[in-house]
């Protein structure tokens, strides 16, 4: 798969290339009761053999439901965790060869900004660790400059995380983030903490920043409007693996993997066009006990011996890459032709 | 300003009677730093087998005014002005006991989180017999044979078995049908529903959706629904109420409401959702965020982020004024008027 | 000036914070207070304001030992309390037992925490081996009883210390016996804390940032994890306190020529059936009084900050 990875995307400018990225955790309890229980280790593959790449300037999505591993490759491609296989290949820096710079943004404003610390000192750190700025003063201006960019005043620094309201904090988070001059930003579900009308001017500034910054964004969300609204490139996860991806009108218009047709049929209808509805049947199972073959096997309707058997290698199929056996052999029909899964319908 | 000169009570559309009445509902939390409003002045009203969907962001009202319904206010917390009706009986100024005999019977709760709506320790079947017995006159053997249809009814896969099953047993989505069945089973005439599928999976969240709507249709039971999610009130509600900071800003049919909002709240709201297959390069913004309880402003709450205000949006509040099945509470709106 | 003006802006928040209210608004916690500070600044300005000098052998007269309280017949004015076998001022070897009291309880206790908050912070972010070294030898010290071990920690200093050293480091010696005894609790406490703020995105936003772990540890989390620190602290403070207090009944602690309020009491002891109460109820209650007050402030201090710590 990854020479074919290269192929396609060669020529590009990438930021980052993954390649089996792999994270597993052992989820084992204590080794005193795995004695007594008479246990077994219990691991969690909460990514399992993650390939993918990601272009200059580009914002690549990650969806799935809650457990699918897309926070996990959130945090192994900002370093928070060491892949357990698998490699990631950074871009450089402009000529310089340095390492691109990464920095993430996160979900929870009230959590992401350390309490005790005025908001001038957290947006400053960044800037103390990287030497970005040659003295105090200058360091103070610079800070000064980017809570206004993010939309806040430069004398907010002087207050407390606690005195801001969700989305400013977001917003504070953000200029922490630019502080260290990142040339990609991980989000992980920056706005799903957040009100729809707030979601918006986050969403907007991100994309604000984005285009005055050539940034890359990897955005993690389980909201597939907010991904669509937002992404370039989409990538599905179910249980730790990549099941499909694609340009974001490609995947949106024409989804070829089973589960990436669900998740879109489940989505709530703004506008209430009347399309049939097929809410997805069962649930995601454990990922400590994984289906063997393809993992969606158990809720695909098209799951056929092998696909029990089988785990399903990624390939290039018409201008995205899916992981199926049904794909693949082209036995899965068109979108038109799904049937309501449970008859739950209206 | 008062409740007052508003008591034309929020319109119906049709001659049905309601079945449940709201009526200048304000709640207030006493702090140490002054009063808070959390609900001032909200009226609505619920026709038996309607799904009225109440929205807005956190902190706009719209779970309190649902606890306010059912009588779960944390004190401080306390109606302090208002009635709610259920049947034309005012249920507001009733007692613990009468108020516990109508909860579960009459009116019936599911809550965002299914973990901890359910008693960790008993099977889901003894708390079912168990809301079952205290509601309605059955037999042991009885109640069970109706928690098993319940459980059955809300489509829980081999319920003989999962009834006697602990709510752990359960995933997300299956614990929040238990949570459905048990809301139901005494067959209430309406439902309190608060953010039902908020804590869910967007797959499970359709599923649970479809079910309530299913329900409610073949029960014939009223839903509140309260959530923040635009989407699902698209998909499940026949009206929806929007509310902001503490008060109610528009209320009409679901439809007519998301496609042609008339507040320039809930019109900022619809544009500021992102929505699948509408390229835009930046959403429609509402600049700054909800003000706290402490700090409303004076006149329309929502007049310093409202980029069409005048002069009296800042001096007056506005009260909902109907027209025809639709109210809005915004004074470029205000030629209905006359109406009352 | 702009760090003055950060301090106004503090004593300004504080005054408007919900602790200052919820202190203000429970009584108990208020007289607590009050009879708390007045010990502290007693036992800290006894030099200037006792009427004798207790230490003093030459400041005692054997003559006017045992003289009872003043409102006794036999009482005298110039001894407010009495005096005990030595002559000496009741009321002032209070004050002065109760500053060594005091002294050694802060101090034990600042030792405790030292320690413990160390230990807990590094077995929570570290975890692993480390973790599991150090919270089993906090678990084997809870199995014994906080004064064995510091009876253990001064018997073991009596043996490798020659006794001419020993007498001069005898408050030394307390300090670490008791301070080593006090330190699992806190350890404990702040490894919990440590364990939930270190998966705080905070903490996370910080290793992005590739800040070491010394620095994460000590600039992010801690500061994050003391609050439940000063509230152990201060129920420890009364612990020491009265932990001092045992080891000098026991007459293993302070010596009578320079009496805490423990060995005041021990030297009482000796007469409360001769008729001379006063020797040792007068230390008893001040003890008492003093560890009430703490442990009452040390109560709604958890209160108050428990439920959202700030």
């Amino acid at each position: 798969m990854s020479e074919d990875l290269n192929r396609e995307r060669d020529g590009e400018a990438f930021v980052l290339r993954v390649e089996g990225l792999t994270r597993y955790f052992d989820v084992s309890p204590p080794w005193l009761n795995r004695v007594i229980e008479r246990t077994g280790k219990r691991i969690v593959r909460a990514v399992d053999g993650v390939d993918f790449a990601i272009r200059k300037g580009e914002t690549f999505s990650l969806v799935g439901e809650s457990g699918c591993g897309k926070s996990t490759v959130a945090r192994l491609i900002s370093g928070l965790y060491e892949p357990s296989a698998g490699a990631m290949h950074f871009g450089r820096r402009g000529d310089s060869g340095e390492k691109l710079r990464v920095q993430m943004i996160f979900q929870d404003p009230y959590a992401s900004l350390n309490p005790r610390w005025r908001v001038a000192d957290i947006v400053a750190e960044p800037i103390r660790v990287y030497n970005l700025c040659p003295d105090a003063a200058s360091r103070r201006r610079r800070v000064g400059e980017l809570l206004e960019q993010v939309g806040l005043s430069a004398s907010d620094g002087e207050k407390f995380p606690h005195e801001f309201s969700g989305g400013q904090r977001q917003r504070i988070s953000i200029a922490r983030a630019l502080a260290g001059e990142p040339d990609f930003l991980v989000c992980d579900e920056p706005t799903s903490a957040l009100d729809v009308s707030v979601q918006a001017q986050i969403l907007n500034l991100m994309k604000d920043l984005q285009r005055e910054y050539g940034l890359t964004y990897l955005f993690i969300s389980h909201d597939l409007a907010v991904v669509y609204h937002i992404s370039t490139t989409v990538g599905v996860m179910y249980l730790g693996r990549l099941v499909e991806w694609a340009e974001k009108k490609t995947l949106f218009s024409d989804p070829r993997h089973p589960y990436t047709r669900m998740l879109l049929a489940a989505i709530p209808d703004l506008g209430m066009s009347g399309k049939p509805r097929t809410p997805v049947a069962g649930e995601v199972p454990s990922p400590i006990n994984p289906p063997p073959g393809c993992a969606f096997h158990p809720r695909c309707p098209f799951a056929e011996e092998r696909c029990r058997r089988e785990v399903p290698q990624m390939r290039s199929v018409g201008g995205r890459y899916v992981s199926c056996h049904g794909v693949e052999e082209g036995r899965i029909p068109d979108e038109d032709a799904l049937v309501p899964m449970n008859g739950e319908r209206q | 300003m008062n409740g007052m000169e508003n008591n034309v009570a929020a319109p119906v559309a049709d001659t049905a009677p309601a079945l449940l009445e709201v009526r200048s509902l304000r709640v207030e939390f006493p702090t140490r730093r002054g009063t808070l409003v959390a609900v001032d002045d909200v009226s609505f009203s619920l026709r038996a087998g309607e799904i009225l969907g109440v929205v807005g962001e956190s902190g706009a009202g719209k779970s309190m005014t649902g606890t306010a319904i059912i009588g779960l206010l944390e004190p401080p917390g306390r109606i302090a002005g208002g009635e709610i009706l259920l049947e034309g009986r005012r249920i507001d100024n009733l007692d613990y006991e009468r108020m516990r005999r109508i909860r579960g019977k009459e009116i019936g709760a599911i809550f965002q989180d299914p973990l901890t709506s359910l008693n960790p320790l008993y099977t889901v079947g003894r708390q079912l017999v168990e809301t079952i017995r205290t509601h309605l006159t059955m037999t042991e053997a009885q109640a069970r044979r109706h928690a098993l249809d319940m459980l059955k009814e809300v489509g829980i896969p081999a319920a003989e078995e999962r009834i006697d099953h602990y709510p752990h047993q359960f995933s997300g989505g299956m614990r929040q049908r238990v949570v459905i069945a048990l809301a139901l089973c005494a067959g209430p005439k309406l439902v309190i529903a608060d953010e039902p599928t908020t804590a869910l999976d967007v797959s499970i969240q359709a599923q649970i959706i479809t079910l309530l709507k299913r329900l409610c249709r073949d029960h014939g039971t009223a839903v509140m629904l309260v959530t923040h999610d635009m989407g699902v009130i698209a998909e499940a509600a026949d009206r929806v109420a929007v509310m902001y900071a503490g008060r109610l800003v528009e209320i009409g049919p679901a439809q007519a409401v998301i496609r042609d909002a008339h507040h320039p709240y809930t019109r900022g709201l619809m544009g500021s959702i992102p929505t699948i297959g509408r390229d835009v390069e930046r959403l429609e913004q509402i600049d700054g965020s909800m003000p706290r309880l402490d700090a409303i402003p004076p006149g329309c709450a929502f007049n310093p982020r409202c980029r069409q205000r005048f002069g009296r949006c800042e001096r007056e509040k506005p009260s909902l004024i109907g027209q025809g099945d639709r109210a809005v509470a915004c004074w470029l709106h205000e030629q209905g008027e006359g109406a009352s | 000036m702009l760090s003055q003006s950060r301090f106004a802006d503090s004593l300004r928040r504080f005054f408007d914070s919900d602790i200052w209210y919820s202190f203000k608004s429970s009584r108990v916690t208020v007289a607590a207070a009050i009879v708390t500070a007045v010990m502290i600044l007693t036992a800290i300005f006894s030099p200037w304001i006792a009427p004798q000098n207790p230490f003093d052998p030459a400041s005692l007269d054997l003559m006017d030992a045992f003289t009872p309280p003043v409102w006794y017949e036999d009482g005298v004015p110039k001894y407010l309390l009495g005096t005990d076998d030595q002559g000496r001022d009741m009321l002032s070897a209070l004050m002065y037992g109760a500053r060594i009291s005091i002294f050694v309880g802060f101090v034990a206790v600042l030792v405790s925490m030292l320690i413990g908050v160390t230990l807990g912070v590094i077995a929570g972010y570290v975890g692993g081996a480390v973790d599991a070294l150090i919270m089993r030898i906090a678990d084997i010290q809870f199995t014994f009883p906080a004064i064995l071990v510091a009876l253990l920690v001064d018997g073991i200093m009596r043996g490798i210390l020659p006794k001419e050293v020993h007498d001069d480091l005898v408050l030394v010696v307390i300090i670490l016996a008791l301070g080593v005894s006090g330190w699992p609790q806190f350890a404990r406490t702040v490894r919990g804390s440590t364990l939930v703020e270190k998966n705080k995105e905070y903490v996370l936003a910080a290793r992005v940032i590739g800040l070491k772990r010394s620095t994460i540890m000590l600039s992010h989390v801690l500061p994050n994890v003391l609050g439940p620190v000063l509230v152990i602290g201060t129920i420890n403070l009364a612990i020491a306190i009265l932990g001092e207090a045992t080891l000098s009944f026991l007459g293993v602690g302070v010596p009578p020529t320079e009496p805490s309020l423990g060995t005041l009491i021990r030297i009482g002891n000796d007469f409360l059936f001769s008729g001379e109460w006063w020797i040792v109820i007068f230390p008893g209650l001040t003890l008492a009084l003093l560890v009430l007050s703490v442990n009452l402030l040390g109560d709604w201090l958890r209160d108050a900050l428990n439920p959202k710590l700030r």
